[in-house]
């Protein structure tokens, strides 16, 4: 049984994990709209350096990835809950050239599309709320399927 | 041939803020025993169960909190949107419903999902590096926008 002072520390890493990821898309240059547009504009004047930011992600991700992988419990003792889906499918291919569309139209992502949200940006709350919406009517679909 | 932008060009902010951001997805992984994929985090929340909400608005309020301790010890960078309302409000909606389609964004299939050596992250974060850089191709250069 989960006692009370074990499900705050839960909600604190995720808060922790939440802040630190916010701070390295600020950092890294990820949370510029325009920074993100000139590294996907490779026909103009090209800004490479969001290749640096993934590169420093998955540095770190593969390390942590590894452990993540031997284990069936976290630290804090919670399943390990890593996906399981091997299928490269329809779906998959679809939804991601999709993605990748409207990311070329703003340059923003979700993550960033929140930390923006955070900063204060007018526009990225009109992306963040059809960003929801367009979630939402996912979600709508995919339930009224099952059902 | 491309030409580049040395006078932009950050490699040391853009590599000391991804490593800041593996960090983040590791110690997600570690400790929550969670992806750091924000749609997936965000969608949890329209279907929630009890024990299943704290921990995904936690995260999303340490997104949002973030700039503010940011500016707590310095001012923010800059950060230049001249996207339109409307192409702000279209893109938005396509990335909402792309990404839940896809099972995935730039964080779950290309930080987290990469870093895994998950195959369908592989194909994903190649598919939508690509139509991004179309994208971006056909707005600047043939339509000119």
């Amino acid at each position: 049984m989960k006692k009370p002072f074990n499900h705050f520390i839960i909600l604190l890493f995720a808060l922790i994990s939440g802040l630190i990821f916010g701070i390295g898309l600020i950092l890294s240059g990820m949370a510029n709209p325009a920074k993100v547009l000139a590294f996907l504009d490779l026909a103009g004047a090209w800004d490479p350096s969001l290749a640096l930011v993934m590169a420093g992600a998955i540095a770190v991700g593969l390390v942590a990835f590894a452990i993540a992988k031997r284990r069936t419990r976290s630290f804090l003792g919670l399943n390990m809950q890593l996906p399981t889906a091997r299928m490269i499918d329809k779906r998959l291919v679809i939804g991601s050239l999709v993605f990748g569309i409207g990311w070329g139209i703003a340059g923003i992502c979700p993550a960033p599309a929140i930390v923006l949200v955070g900063a204060g940006s007018n526009k990225a709350i009109i992306f963040t709320a059809f960003m929801l919406l367009g979630i939402f009517i996912f979600e709508i679909l995919e339930n009224r399927k099952k059902s | 041939m491309i030409t580049i932008d040395w006078n932009n060009f950050t490699p040391w902010n853009a590599l000391a803020g991804g490593l800041l951001i593996g960090i983040a997805s590791a110690l997600f992984i570690l400790f929550n025993g969670r992806i750091a994929g924000i749609t997936g985090i965000i969608a949890g929340l329209i279907k929630p169960r009890l024990h299943d909400i704290g921990w995904r608005l936690a995260f999303i309020a340490g997104l949002i909190l973030s700039p503010f301790i940011w500016q707590y010890y310095s001012t923010l960078p800059e950060i230049t949107i001249n996207t339109s309302d409307t192409l702000m409000a279209l893109s938005g909606l396509v990335v909402g419903f792309s990404t839940r389609l896809g099972s995935g964004c730039t964080s779950g299939h290309g930080v987290c999902g990469i870093s895994r050596l998950s195959p369908r992250s592989i194909i994903a974060t190649i598919a939508f590096m690509v139509t991004g850089f179309v994208t971006v191709y056909v707005a600047r250069h043939l339509i000119g926008a």
